[in-house]
């Protein structure tokens, strides 16, 4: 078996060009490395082992490196979905094939999503087509506050999705929330703080905790689950929308002195920007949002990215119930903005960050993924456009240096369908 | 075969109408009808247009909504009309409010065919969920615009965001027979009627597919099932006949709203607005509307269309469509990129909608990604060509084609100044003309509409 293995990805090597272990070069691109800074004509992006070795103008070429000629076009990271349930879902109206939310479960911030990805949906190959190369995949809240433990993936066509599990823990402490804590959110934060007290019970005796066999409310995988959460070590997505939410959140942390915050959502987040920005907590919020959908957001606007960037939070786009797939048009619509009068708006090459180093640093792992910079993966993506317009799409496409196939089962059902009418035989025969 | 037989249900409608009219005794206390109309038009647009000032708008890239594309162009707003649109000498009248859109882009504005703002009104709280009468899968008797919140912050964004001039609100998608649809002017009012599109005609609302037999076959309730959707749809269409042939012996036959929507959709006077998802159960729509003699004015959502563009070219029928939703449920699932450029491709009609409170501020932007999307298999489709998409296509589908839609002398001033080309990321509208009256301007804080429902709550009055 694992001889056959092998051989397999012997194989593979050979046939993926260029494949990981190599030295790429892209060069005579329009190079932006997506940490906020504008983009430089005939540039280069050099890669060895999977990862970014330096990118931009001045970059020399080694002899060996495999050359890949840009011709001019833009050359960007690959995008990075900041909220999404990639590889838990193939058809999200079909029960049996989505995995995104556990509502019959006893268990709920134990719930991991890893296992669930799967990295042969077609949401990966189609969400890849349109440039975005890793996400952010987290579990909706089935009957609990805590979601469970999302995952970060890369959208490479391979077998293995998840490259970090347990990336964080995914609280509702808003309006969903308070519907799943008994009704109001006086009892959601109650509910909160006596988690994370009994997190903190676990881990100082783990055989004396009982779990709900004794008269605690945390089942003991959950209580576990949060010990590295009270303690720090597993950032805590936080999903409010509300400016008084997310003074409440942001409190949280006079009693748990480690939570390590992220906010998720924060539509009402520009009424509060400089105290966000004060508590140094991240946020992860669409771009778009600025309908009162909710009594929860009702001060809605799509300046909310610009304000908040203004005020010096850390924030990237992450769209909740969104299509990953718009994930360019949320950013630049943000770059739209700074033409409008009385809103804020982003320039582009923040735009572009919004939805590639931003959402990584947010993950704290902006040294790891999300940009050009280097010693970061080599995910890159060579574009027919400007890559943040509406009419662009990706041409090349690198993840971890590996070059990545676009087609996807849309792609073929299009290529069918180029002619509706049929030809000598039915259209089932039409590959 | 179709000639004769429609030949023969012309015949058919002739004679009952005369039979009917020299049978009647005219007696004072008798209300003819003619067919199942309501005695006297009720709940009757109440719309007047606000008064605009002479508007001459020049320099700009002009996309007249019908295929043409004029560069350095002018367009003239007088009257509440469209008085001229042309090049560089067209001549300017004197007193007219001049815009320099050098670099800008004017279009007709947006109509929107597929909405359900009001209906399903923000906050999207239960009390505000008022689009689907989910009490039978046979309502036709139901009038969205007795659901529409005019206060609803969802027609105002469509106005600043997306330049959306009018749209068409439908019942929601439970129900075969979902009720009446109704179009509006997005001009801000205190009543529905002040809203409503002056002698619009209604819609009918069907939907097929999985929502209907999902909603009522969970209550162990016909249908449950595809061939339960056909077979009430089929009986349905049936009783619609049998009461049209009564009213037509007999005018003081007992009124029935429901049979009175249907009997109007089979005399032309109501259009067809069919959500239908899947090529296979689309084709079943158009037989059965040969079988009792309707038209399908357009099908919605349609994500298959491009698997038989050929056959809904053939039919007359409009495709309405979103540029890239895909696979949320499974008649979602062969959902492709490219469904809008080849149905456009194969000389089908075709519509760029919402259904969406978000995706109807940037109807532009779906276009253009399908525009790009086009253009990757060859199918390079130049803006105004795609603006019919947009404008025309969707006032034809919606009857007021002959009124709204493109930018033609006499038609109502309905019109978008973009401040770019507003199939880039980058453009927003800058102003809107509703009949001429400057309804959104960018530039000034004193028109961008506010509702009611946002004065005193955070963020009153922000751009949003």
């Amino acid at each position: 078996m694992k001889r056959l293995l092998t051989l397999l990805a012997a194989a593979t090597a050979l046939t993926a060009a260029p494949a990981a272990a190599q030295t790429v070069a892209i060069v005579n691109g329009k190079v932006a490395i997506g940490d906020g800074s504008a983009p430089v004509d005939n540039g280069t992006v050099l890669i060895r082992n999977g990862r970014i070795v330096s990118a931009g103008a001045g970059v020399t070429v080694p002899a060996d490196a495999q050359r890949i000629d840009a011709q001019g076009r833009w050359v960007t990271p690959g995008l990075v979905a900041g909220w999404t349930n990639l590889g838990l879902t193939e058809v999200e109206g079909v029960g049996d094939a989505n995995d995104s939310v556990a509502n019959q479960s006893p268990f709920s911030a134990a719930i991991d999503v890893a296992p669930a990805v799967n990295a042969a949906v077609s949401a990966l190959a189609i969400t890849r087509s349109r440039g975005v190369t890793r996400a952010i995949v987290a579990p909706d809240a089935g009957n609990d506050i805590f979601a469970g433990q999302g995952a970060l993936v890369d959208m490479g066509n391979d077998v293995d999705a998840v490259f970090k599990p347990r990336a964080f823990q995914f609280v509702e402490l808003g309006e969903a929330g308070a519907r799943k804590a008994g009704g109001s959110r006086a009892a959601t934060f109650v509910f909160f703080r006596n988690a994370m007290l009994e997190a903190r019970d676990y881990a100082r005796n783990p055989s004396a905790y009982g779990g709900r066999d004794s008269d605690a409310l945390l089942m003991r995988l959950d209580a576990a689950a949060l010990v590295p959460v009270v303690e720090g070590r597993m950032p805590l997505a936080v999903h409010v929308e509300r400016a008084s939410d997310i003074l409440q959140v942001l409190d949280l942390r006079k009693e748990f002195p480690s939570l390590k915050l992220i906010l998720v959502g924060a539509s009402e987040g520009w009424l509060v920007a400089d105290k966000i920005a004060a508590a140094g907590v991240p946020v992860l919020t669409p771009a778009l949002t600025d309908l009162p959908y909710a009594f929860e957001a009702l001060g809605a606007t799509q300046s909310n990215y610009g304000r908040l960037k203004a005020a010096g939070v850390k924030v990237a786009i992450g769209e909740l119930g969104g299509q990953p797939r718009n994930t360019k048009q949320s950013a630049g619509n943000l770059v739209a903005l700074q033409k409008v009068p009385g809103a804020a708006g982003i320039s582009w090459g923040e735009a572009l960050a919004a939805v590639t180093s931003a959402p990584a640093e947010v993950m704290g792992l902006g040294n790891d993924f999300g940009s050009l910079r280097a010693g970061r993966r080599a995910d890159v993506v060579i574009w027919d456009g400007d890559p943040l317009e509406l009419d662009s799409a990706p041409v090349t496409m690198l993840i971890d240096g590996v070059q990545q196939p676009l087609e996807n089962r849309q792609t073929k059902l299009r290529d069918r369908y180029l002619t509706p009418g049929e030809k000598d035989l039915p259209k089932a025969f039409e590959r | 075969m179709n000639k004769t037989w429609l030949a023969g249900v012309a015949g058919l409608a002739l004679l009952s109408a005369c039979t009917s009219a020299n049978d009647r005794p005219e007696t004072a206390s008798s209300t003819p009808r003619a067919s199942a109309e309501p005695a006297s038009p009720v709940y009757e647009s109440t719309y007047r247009a606000f008064p605009g000032v002479l508007t001459a708008i020049t320099g700009a890239t002009v996309l007249d909504g019908e295929g043409k594309r004029i560069d350095n162009g002018t367009v003239i707003l007088a009257d509440g009309k469209v008085q001229a649109i042309g090049g560089a000498d067209t001549p300017i009248p004197a007193g007219a409010t001049r815009y320099d859109a050098a670099g800008k882009w004017v279009t007709p504005g947006i109509i929107d065919a597929h909405s359900h703002l009001g209906d399903y009104a923000s906050p999207g709280v239960d009390a505000h969920s008022d689009g689907n009468e989910v009490t039978g899968p046979v309502r036709p008797e139901v009038w969205a615009e007795h659901s529409v919140w005019p206060q609803d912050p969802g027609f105002t964004r469509a106005l600043t965001n997306g330049g959306v001039t009018a749209l068409q609100i439908l019942p929601g998608s439970a129900n075969l027979f979902g009720g009446r649809s109704v179009t509006l002017k997005n001009v801000p009012a205190r009543t529905v009627q002040g809203m409503k599109f002056p002698g619009a005609p209604h819609g009918l609302k069907m939907a097929c597919g999985e929502n209907p037999k999902r909603v009522y076959g969970s209550r162990n309730q016909m249908p449950q099932t595809r061939m339960g959707n056909m077979a009430v749809n089929r009986q349905t269409w049936l009783k619609a006949q049998d009461y049209k042939r009564k009213v037509a012996k007999d005018p003081n036959t007992a009124r029935d709203l429901a049979m009175e929507t249907l009997v109007d959709v089979l005399d032309g006077k109501i259009l067809v607005h069919n959500h239908c998802y899947r090529a296979d159960e689309m084709a079943f729509v158009l037989d059965m509307a040969k079988e009792f003699g309707y038209k399908v004015t357009a099908f919605h959502h349609a994500v298959e269309a491009y698997k038989i563009a050929d056959k809904l070219r053939d039919a007359g029928a409009c495709s309405a469509m979103w540029a890239d939703w895909w696979g949320f449920k499974m008649e979602a699932y062969d959902a492709i990129n490219e469904n809008i450029p080849l149905v456009h491709n194969a000389g089908a009609c075709a519509i760029v909608h919402s259904d969406d409170a978000n995706g109807i501020q940037r109807l532009n932007q779906e276009a253009a990604k399908a525009m790009g999307d086009g253009k990757r298999i060859g199918i390079d489709i130049a803006p105004e060509i795609a603006w019919t998409w947009l404008s025309y296509n969707p006032a034809k589908a919606l009857g007021i084609a002959d009124q709204t839609g493109s930018l033609k002398p006499g038609k109502m001033a309905d019109v978008v100044l973009w401040n770019g080309d507003p199939f880039s990321v980058y453009t927003r509208p800058e102003r809107v003309w509703i009949d001429g009256a400057l309804m959104y301007d960018a530039n000034d804080p004193k028109r961008r509409p506010v509702t009611d429902f946002e004065l005193g709550q955070p963020g009153e009055g922000d751009v949003k």
